[in-house]
């Protein structure tokens, strides 16, 4: 670029007159070349001085506050090494916010990723008024997560609550979705999968109408019936899209906030009268701002931090695992059925 | 991008094209599908909207109507009075100028500053690209959320805890908007353009304004639209900083934070809280739904 455009002064500065030249032609040809050689870094200076700023610089600075005692009133009070990392990893109310953090996102990863694979699947057949049923699936989404923790916490209320109604009046018991572990847990999945099924399923589709549809109809052609078509080559090739779906999942689910702290507001610990949901956010909160040990809830973020970070390569190492494996079988997979079927036609 | 919502216009026949889709009907792969279909459909519909409806129900009657056995099927009369209530309780319209102005200001800045280092990414040539770039992907993923406690000393030491400042100013930039800008805009202005208009004078600066940013349109909506959105919905961060000077999801919440709730004027609030939202969703569903399938990822 800078070869095709620096002869550019001096051809039209011959029209100018000569005792001006001297003086105007090395100045603007001189501002021109600055102008290429700088405004590429100018355009991108903004962003990473601003993110560095608000979002690299506090989560290394979160390292060092982890490294001290530190109050949150009074202030730094001594450097102390890794110890509050050894106090919270000694500490039972850690281990049991991580257990219900992965409890939780396992409940909701995983029916999510089911639902929303069916719900792209029926999307992605040849329906009337696409755009209405595709806007329709996404409706949840607008709703904030406050507001949807409001509702499902009304809904899930032990005693007035829609749904122990609903049970009472099946002469079913009462479940203490509030005050027992795994119930509180379903319940608080349940916000995140009606929030972002449809989400996901909006991806999935996505993925699904990349898929070549003469392949379908060869299979159709050979007699694999819609089912057998759906497991065999839908999902195999929107197995990607699959992966990143739980990347980012995972990203999120392990940050749950707002649905564990506003569940059950009554309650004095943030997260369950006996910390049956409290999450490690919440947890993490609850250290820094409630108890006012911003050491110790460095540290906590900090050893989120790496598990997330864990789970993001191990994310990583598997995706790209499968995806090379994939190609392979699936290519062999596809090869031996394809004379399977020849042969079956012939015989 | 727009293309991938529509990916395959061939695959429908045409009426016109009769004999063709007559032929291919019998393998069962693009005929109309039966009543199972839209049935599940019709299920993934009532699934999607019941709650939202049941809190009209609910925000629209006295708080008895929750220990019924079968909640009501249509709404009651006290809507007005259950929202008065939520006048009352908490700074409702303060809240949503708050939450409007939080947003604007966070979404002009991240496309802004996202569509500017977006396009050098994409369409200038400097040394140490590749490597910066590669930093920006790997930043992606990074949770920024867990910065909140120096984050936090820092608003203190200014000052700046109870105004808006502090909930705009830590997320006026994303390395998502910049990554979703850069891998737009890297196919759909031929470099042809921006050397013609380098050779006709125009400075890069200028280039960028007459070239990189009418391409770029596009994109620019969907990132604002899911930045607007993802500000919107934003928690921690404000109820953090602002908790006297709420935004709108934080007045929402202090409407429960008593010992007592009184459950149909929460959901009255969140049904109103709701409403912007969803005028948002009716005007411009569509762009949302086509950005989600054009691969925009959760912000």
């Amino acid at each position: 670029m800078t070869a095709t455009l620096t002869p550019r002064p001096a051809q039209t500065s011959p029209e100018k007159k000569a005792p001006q030249k001297k003086v105007r032609l090395p100045l603007k040809y001189r501002l021109n070349r600055f102008d290429v050689k700088a405004s590429p870094y100018l355009y991108v200076a903004p962003f990473f001085i601003l993110f560095g700023l608000v979002g690299l610089f506090p989560l290394g600075y979160t390292f060092v506050v982890s490294l001290n005692k530190w109050n949150l009133l009074t202030g730094p009070a001594g450097f102390v090494g890794l110890d509050n990392y050894v106090t919270e990893l000694n500490d039972p109310f850690f281990w049991n916010s991580l257990f219900n953090t992965l409890s939780i996102f396992l409940l909701s990863a995983v029916p999510q990723l089911i639902g929303a694979v069916l719900i792209a699947a029926v999307l992605d057949q040849n329906i009337r008024a696409k755009t209405f049923w595709r806007m329709s699936v996404l409706i949840p989404y607008v709703v904030t997560p406050v507001a949807v923790t409001l509702i499902f916490s009304s809904a899930f209320d032990e005693k007035y609550g829609l749904i122990n109604n609903l049970l009472t009046s099946f002469h079913l018991d009462p479940v203490m979705w509030k005050t027992e572990t795994l119930p509180s847990h379903v319940a608080i999945a349940s916000m995140v999968n009606w929030r972002w099924t449809g989400y996901n399923a909006l991806i999935l589709l996505a993925a699904m109408q990349a898929v070549p549809r003469d392949i379908y109809e060869s299979a159709a052609l050979d007699g694999a019936g819609a089912v057998r078509r759906f497991f065999s080559m839908t999902l195999p090739s929107i197995r990607p899209t699959m992966i990143f779906v739980i990347i980012t999942a995972t990203v999120g689910g392990l940050q749950i906030f707002t649905e564990p702290k506003l569940f059950n507001p009554t309650t004095a610990t943030p997260g369950g009268p006996q910390r049956q949901y409290q999450t490690t956010v919440l947890y993490l909160w609850d250290l820094a701002f409630n108890r006012q040990n911003f050491g110790k809830a460095s540290a906590v973020a900090w050893l989120l931090f790496l598990i997330i970070v864990l789970f993001g390569v191990l994310n990583f190492l598997i995706s790209r695992r499968i995806a090379s494996t994939e190609a392979r079988v699936s290519k062999r997979r596809m090869a031996r059925r394809l004379t399977e079927y020849n042969r079956n036609k012939i015989s | 991008m727009t293309t991938l919502t529509e990916p395959r216009p061939d695959t429908h026949p045409s009426p016109g094209r009769g004999a063709q889709s007559k032929a291919r009907k019998p393998l069962g792969i693009d005929k109309r599908p039966g009543f199972l279909t839209y049935g599940l459909l019709i299920v993934f519909f009532i699934a999607g909207t019941y709650p939202l409806y049941w809190s009209v129900i609910a925000g629209s009657s006295p708080s008895s109507v929750l220990t019924d056995t079968w909640p009501p099927l249509f709404p009651g009369g006290l809507f007005w009075q259950n929202i008065s209530a939520v006048f009352d309780t908490v700074p409702f319209w303060m809240s949503l100028l708050n939450s409007v102005i939080v947003s604007s200001v966070i979404t002009v800045s991240v496309v802004f500053f996202s569509t500017l280092a977006g396009y050098s990414f994409a369409k200038l040539k400097f040394r140490g690209r590749e490597g910066l770039l590669v930093f920006v992907i790997a930043t992606l993923a990074v949770p920024t959320q867990l910065g909140i406690i120096p984050l936090f000393m820092v608003m203190k030491q200014f000052g700046w805890t109870g105004t808006l400042g502090a909930v705009i100013v830590p997320t006026l930039v994303t390395a998502f908007g910049v990554f979703f800008m850069r891998q737009y805009l890297v196919d759909v202005i031929p470099d042809e353009l921006i050397e013609a208009a380098r050779v006709d004078g125009a400075s890069m600066l200028k280039t960028f304004w007459h070239v990189g940013v009418p391409a770029a349109r596009p994109a620019m909506a969907i990132l604002g639209l899911f930045t607007f959105m993802t500000a919107w919905t934003d928690y921690l961060w404000p109820l953090l900083v602002v908790p006297q000077n709420p935004t709108l999801q934080v007045a929402l919440s202090q409407l429960q934070s008593a010992k007592y709730v009184d459950y149909s004027i929460v959901l009255a609030g969140a049904v109103l809280a709701t409403i912007p939202l969803l005028v948002l969703f009716v005007i411009a569903g569509r762009h949302l739904v086509s950005g989600i399938m054009a691969g925009a990822v959760k912000g």
